[in-house]
């Protein structure tokens, strides 16, 4: 029986930066950094309050995973904004907001009031977006 | 409701900088009153704000940030006596009871721990990545791989 999601992936274009991003912009915890050679690493982090999910920071090379011509076409795709990885709940989003803001990161929509709740949506370094929501978007009353 | 008409944007700047300053010194005395009166806030009025945006008193959070930093450190084989100094504990003592309430074990046990682990990694790095990423990524294919797959 299916438990629970423990690993999933954020396609990287970069893993310094992307370490930087997610570990020093976002405050997500480093779980794992182990060299695996002189160009790549399995680097992976978890959300501050959820130790049992690993987010591998998963870097779009040329590999035995993506042949050359797909490495490509990922990276353009990821470049452009195409991919959201999920949504990101914070206690309160205007001090999130501001936070993240002050630290560099860039947002495509600011705290937003939508029909479902307040919303923003930002950016990676790679190009992913999240979308970032106070926890009480989600409370049962509020849902549509 | 766009970022500049949220309400009190003016007073969510501050808790927000209020925090990074915990976060960026840390390692030095901070008084907590200072940060409040630059903030221009009463005390109180500045604890209750932090903590409703951040779960924790500036207080409570400047401890956190210690001990998580330390925690740090200390993987970094740093030892425990220039670890506490490091982040802004002036008592051996203090840091290390402190360190053990919130961690659930002594500093000394936890950088223990972090160099057998560090150990392990360097000597089998493969044992610490499940198989079906190392496969993807091609680990498997190095002659030095001490990953053996399990017999289907």
């Amino acid at each position: 029986m299916i438990t629970k999601m423990s690993i999933t992936n954020i396609h990287v274009i970069d893993q310094n930066s992307a370490y930087d991003f997610y570990v020093n912009k976002l405050g997500f915890k480093l779980v794992d950094d182990i060299p695996m050679g002189p160009e790549t690493r399995w680097l992976t982090v978890s959300p501050p309050e959820q130790p049992d999910l690993q987010l591998v920071l998963f870097p779009v090379t040329v590999s035995k995973m993506f042949p050359k011509e797909i490495a490509e076409n990922l990276i353009d795709l990821i470049k452009k904004g195409i991919f959201g990885c999920g949504v990101l709940t914070c206690t309160d989003i205007f001090a999130t907001y501001e936070e993240l803001k002050a630290k560099g990161v860039e947002f495509i929509k600011p705290p937003t009031k939508e029909f479902y709740g307040t919303e923003a949506l930002f950016k990676d370094d790679s190009g992913n977006y999240f979308s970032l929501q106070p926890l009480n978007n989600f409370d049962n009353e509020n849902n549509i | 409701m766009t970022t500049d008409q949220y309400p009190k944007v003016y007073l969510y700047r501050r808790i927000v900088q209020a925090k990074l300053f915990i976060d960026n010194n840390y390692t030095d005395k901070i008084d907590l009153n200072s940060i409040s009166d630059e903030a221009y806030f009463s005390k109180f009025h500045f604890i209750r704000l932090f903590k409703s945006a951040y779960g924790k008193t500036p207080h409570q959070y400047l401890k956190y940030v210690r001990i998580e930093k330390a925690k740090e450190l200390l993987k970094n084989n740093i030892s425990v006596s220039e670890a506490c100094f490091l982040v802004g504990f002036d008592s051996l003592s203090s840091f290390s009871g402190l360190f053990s309430k919130v961690v659930g074990k002594s500093p000394s046990l936890y950088l223990k721990h972090q160099q057998e682990t560090q150990k392990k990694i360097s000597q089998t790095p493969l044992a610490f990545v499940p198989g079906c990423y190392a496969y993807q990524h091609g680990w498997l294919d190095h002659k030095n791989s001490n990953f053996e797959e399990p017999d289907v």
